[in-house]
């Protein structure tokens, strides 16, 4: 194990001197002692196994067998018909494109923006005014403890960066998207998201993490978010890799007083996909909410991971995750919730429901409550069941087909977080994604000849 | 003439337990049965039969609806057919509202006739006339199917959806349980209206009450399995006058060798 591990590591050394030498003379020394120090972090801790608490139902060695190799910058002939596809109806907001990690001009759109308002390419702002995000940059995702997060600060390169100005609202919803395609090499890529709301300013954000064919890759995903006081965020995450990808995304959440955050995934993408969500709620009246879908068929394995840090007094925090699982797919949910000694009058609740479609399906679910104040309302529910018989009966005795019957069921299962989806041609994409993924069919998007 | 639904000599075990042990029962169109008898008795497992609920070991000389073999039909084309049954206790399914459940249904059993399927206006239409005689608030359309229903609008529910499918055999399952007077009367009101000529029902009630509303033409007393007595409406009273210890002793007289046994459904 140790020597496959070593051996796991010594191609991200090759890559991160090769990086070093590429971007050592042209970046901001700021950025650079990051990337080294992440990158010893790295060294250090090295790439977790089961015996890791964090890691004990996902086995992550599979992906360290792989020598990923950073994804080439070779002219794509990918279109916007085919983003439309992989993910739903072009928002009337807009739009930015990351192909394997890196920003693409042709296929973003920037729409016309409020004042003061930045919605562009990390690597731009990085080489043209670093000090717009020296502050905040890797300030709110620790790599100290995670080797993904100090993997993808270390070879920090391409994301977005938004900044919405104090008292500033953007109706038209921002897209993030990142397409990858199929290499004749494995690659990775490090997605890297700012995004920072002044005082009193409001926003609404979804991030795509795509497949646009069936490519063997690893998207190690990092976002920052953090909110003003009183900012409010409409977040969204839509994660639907190839199937043979692997998907690591760590989302950490930085709210002030009176800030409020909503963020709902939808994940059904990916080969190994692992969604973290960190949120440390280190001001008062604060408000969040969590909430996720995780679909996972044939022999995915979903894993999701919550933490939110009640450090101060009188926040309200709400998760709410449901999964359905089918075939021989396995799921993972844990959720912390952690209420510091003087966080009183915190209200946290915690919710995760999941749906097992086949006998072969398996989910293990561990709610993890660790309180310190003792004026807190926290309740918690975990719950895992099949699709109910009587219920099935009683649609089939209406007239309903037995699919159909079947379909309806998984749809209510889901529709309380479908019903969450603000943002419609996502919600009706999902609706139709739905029956298609229960019928088997994971892969609904052609896979596209002229994407090569 | 044909009957509507004939079953002859239908028995059912369920877990190695006997529940039905020779039932014969034969409904035309236009006419009303009453199927009644105490707890155990093996009612709810006949109409749940008819519905074609799974997990029984059913055997019989014949069922046929409308001349067609019922046991080899799936619970949804005996729907299709024009089977319903109006559950005693109707399902909760979260995340989907009544409107949505009952539009699918409807289509379901249109395409199935090769009729056009409704869009949201027609159906709209067609439901709220409905909905306005059983007494029931458009909201309820919006609402998921059954969760946090009282006893009265489930049961109301089940009527509506019979209002709105059409059957041509309606099996209602106890449906005046865990109703009061004022809801008893809305339902019954409700199910008087749907009488037609070519259309035949199946009450299945423990007490006599549901019959002084809805008059049935025969009534049959289901006692350990079989039917001990049929008659007129009149059967009805005397049901409800001496209790069904009286047909017990009467059936144990008259029938040696077989045992009536309280059964557990």
């Amino acid at each position: 194990m140790t020597r496959e591990l070593i051996e796991g590591t010594k191609f991200y050394h090759q890559e991160f001197v090769r990086l070093e030498r590429e971007v050592a003379e042209a970046e901001p020394a700021w950025i650079h002692r990051i990337r080294q120090a992440a990158f010893s972090r790295f060294s250090t801790i090295g790439f977790p196994t089961p015996y890791d608490e964090e890691w004990r139902h996902t086995d992550v060695a599979p992906l360290t067998r792989i020598p990923f190799q950073p994804a080439t910058s070779k002219p794509q002939t990918l279109l916007k018909e085919d983003l439309v596809e992989a993910t739903f109806d072009q928002l009337a907001g807009s739009q930015l494109v990351f192909l394997n990690g890196r920003f693409s001009r042709e296929l973003s759109e920037i729409r016309p923006l409020p004042n003061g308002v930045i919605a562009g390419s990390l690597a731009d702002i990085l080489a043209t005014s670093p000090e717009k995000i020296e502050f905040h940059l890797t300030r709110y995702a620790d790599y100290e403890a995670h080797a993904f997060i100090a993997l993808n600060t270390a070879f920090v390169q391409d994301g977005a960066f938004i900044y919405i100005p104090q008292d500033t609202a953007i109706e038209e919803p921002l897209h993030l998207v990142f397409a990858s395609t199929a290499e004749d090499m494995a690659f990775i890529t490090f997605p890297r998201n700012l995004i920072v709301l002044g005082e009193n300013s409001r926003s609404t954000i979804i991030e795509s993490y795509i497949g646009i064919q069936n490519g063997v890759y690893f998207t190690n995903a990092v976002t920052e978010i953090v909110l003003g006081k009183e900012a409010r965020i409409n977040h969204c995450a839509f994660q639907r890799e190839s199937p043979k990808a692997f998907h690591l995304m760590t989302l950490a959440v930085h709210q002030d007083c009176g800030s409020r955050s909503s963020s709902t995934s939808v994940m059904l993408g990916g080969a190994l996909a692992r969604s973290e969500v960190h949120a440390v709620l280190k001001a008062e009246a604060i408000d969040c909410s969590f909430s996720g879908l995780y679909l996972a068929a044939g022999r995915q394995h979903i894993d999701i991971q919550t933490m939110v840090d009640h450090a101060k007094p009188g926040s309200t925090s709400r998760q709410l995750y449901k999964g359905i699982l089918n075939g021989h797919a396995s799921g993972v949910f844990k959720g912390r919730i952690l209420v510091r000694e003087n966080a009183q009058k915190t209200d946290a609740a915690q919710t995760n429901q999941n749906l097992l479609l086949s006998e072969n399906a398996v989910v293990n679910t561990t709610p993890q409550l660790e309180i310190f104040a003792d004026d807190v309302t926290c309740k918690h529910g975990t719950a895992v069941g099949h699709l109910d018989a009587e219920a099935l009966f009683y649609l089939r005795s209406r007239g309903l087909g037995e699919e159909a019957a079947r379909n309806l069921l998984v749809y209510g299962f889901a529709s309380e977080i479908i019903d969450r989806l603000t943002i419609e041609p996502l919600r009706l994409r999902l609706s139709e994604l739905l029956p298609q993924w229960i019928s088997g069919d994971n892969l609904p998007w052609r896979l596209r000849d002229h994407a090569r | 003439m044909t009957p509507l639904l004939e079953i002859r000599n239908l028995h059912a075990t369920i877990d190695e337990q006997k529940i039905l042990s020779g039932v014969d029962l034969t409904i035309y169109e236009g006419e009303v049965h009453a199927v009644m008898g105490p707890n155990a008795s093996g009612k709810s497992t006949l109409a749940h039969i008819l519905a074609g609920r799974e997990g029984y070991e059913v055997t019989a000389d014949l069922v046929t609806f409308q001349g067609a073999d019922l046991l080899t039909m799936r619970p949804e084309d005996r729907a299709r057919a024009g089977i319903f049954l109006a559950f005693q206790y109707p399902i909760e399914i979260s995340g989907i509202t009544i409107s949505y459940f009952l539009k699918a249904a409807l289509n379901a059993i249109r395409k199935h006739h090769g009729l056009e399927e409704l869009d949201a206006i027609d159906f709209l239409t067609l439901i709220k006339d409905k909905m306005q005689f059983l007494e029931m608030d458009q909201n309820f359309l919006n609402r998921p199917v059954n969760e946090g229903f009282s006893g009265g609008e489930k049961k109301r529910h089940e009527i509506l959806q019979m209002a709105v499918l059409e059957p041509t055999l309606a099996v209602l399952d106890e449906t005046d349980s865990g109703l009061d007077i004022d809801a008893l009367k809305v339902v019954a009101n409700g199910i008087n209206a749907l009488r037609r000529k070519d259309r035949a029902m199946l009450l299945i009630t423990h007490y006599q009450r549901l019959l002084s509303y809805i008059v049935p033409d025969y009534v049959h007393v289901l006692l350990g399995g079989r039917i001990v007595k049929s008659g007129g409406k009149e059967l009805a009273l005397t049901v409800e006058e001496k209790g069904y210890a009286w047909l017990e002793k009467e059936v144990q007289g008259t029938a040696p060798g077989q045992p009536i046994e309280g059964q557990s459904e």
